[in-house]
């Protein structure tokens, strides 16, 4: 099965994560995490996000931080399932899921590629609202969460 | 007899993308020629010569990233012929 799929249509956890350990008698834990579209502002009804990726070089990128997720981690697969186009409220954008022997690699996999992918996976979020659009700003907190791993990548500072 | 004068660098042909709120003030792409041996950051102030708007929204108090060939890179890059050089803002997805 392909680790990383970037799709317009949702997807389904349950058979996800049945596939991702289908065959594997040695995995006995699985971690994941679904992403989903909040409101970035007040909490208002009537909003939706799209999603723009850079074809070709999301999906280098993912597998480059799945590598390293392997290298880093005793884990025995990865799935990353990631959406574009345009999402409503409440939609399931992202998928992580991880499996291995035992739950704590298992967790901290997971959290480590979300970390990853939050800055450096070449994904942009536009928010529409009745009242008009943005481009939804990066946050310094995922900069500071990819740190804890010993990873200096600034994505939302001015560093070229 | 005089020295004879340097041949410039022959010119490499680079490919230019722009994603998201650098795409809709750009367009999705460019052509650019420059010198063989030059870097991404000399690149960038050669599009930043190139408009008002270009200078605008490539300036470097922005928060700008740049990718060579599909992976994250920094302005000292030495861009080889043909290479395909991407401009955007800090990303946001997950």
């Amino acid at each position: 099965m392909a680790r990383v799929s970037i799709q317009t249509e949702d997807f389904d956890l349950t058979a996800e994560v049945a596939a991702l350990r289908a065959g594997d008698g040695g995995v006995g834990a699985v971690a994941s995490f679904v992403g989903t579209v909040r409101d970035q502002r007040d909490g208002s009804t009537g909003s939706a996000t799209e999603l723009e990726h850079y074809p070709g070089m999301t999906e280098n990128a993912i597998e480059a931080m799945i590598d390293r997720a392997h290298a880093r981690f005793r884990i025995r697969a990865v799935r990353v399932v990631h959406r574009i186009g345009v999402l409503a409220l409440g939609d399931q954008i992202v998928l992580v899921a991880v499996a291995s022997a035992h739950r704590g690699q298992a967790f901290e996999a997971c959290e480590f590629l979300m970390d990853y992918l939050k800055t450096q996976a070449p994904f942009w979020k536009k928010e529409s609202t009745p009242a008009g659009s943005h481009w939804v700003d990066a946050r310094e907190a995922d900069d500071t969460a990819l740190r804890r791993w010993g990873v200096d990548a600034p994505n939302a500072g001015r560093a070229a | 007899m005089s020295a004879p004068t340097p041949a410039p660098a022959p010119a490499i042909t680079v490919q230019v993308r722009f994603f998201a709120a650098l795409r809709e003030a750009l367009g999705p792409q460019q052509t650019m020629q420059l010198p063989a041996g030059s870097t991404l950051g000399e690149l960038r102030n050669m599009l930043l010569d190139q408009s008002s708007r270009h200078a605008e929204v490539l300036a470097r108090d922005r928060a700008v990233r740049c990718a060579m060939n599909h992976v994250m890179a920094d302005e000292a890059t030495v861009l080889p012929a043909g290479a395909e050089v991407a401009f955007f803002p800090p990303v946001t997805g997950g």
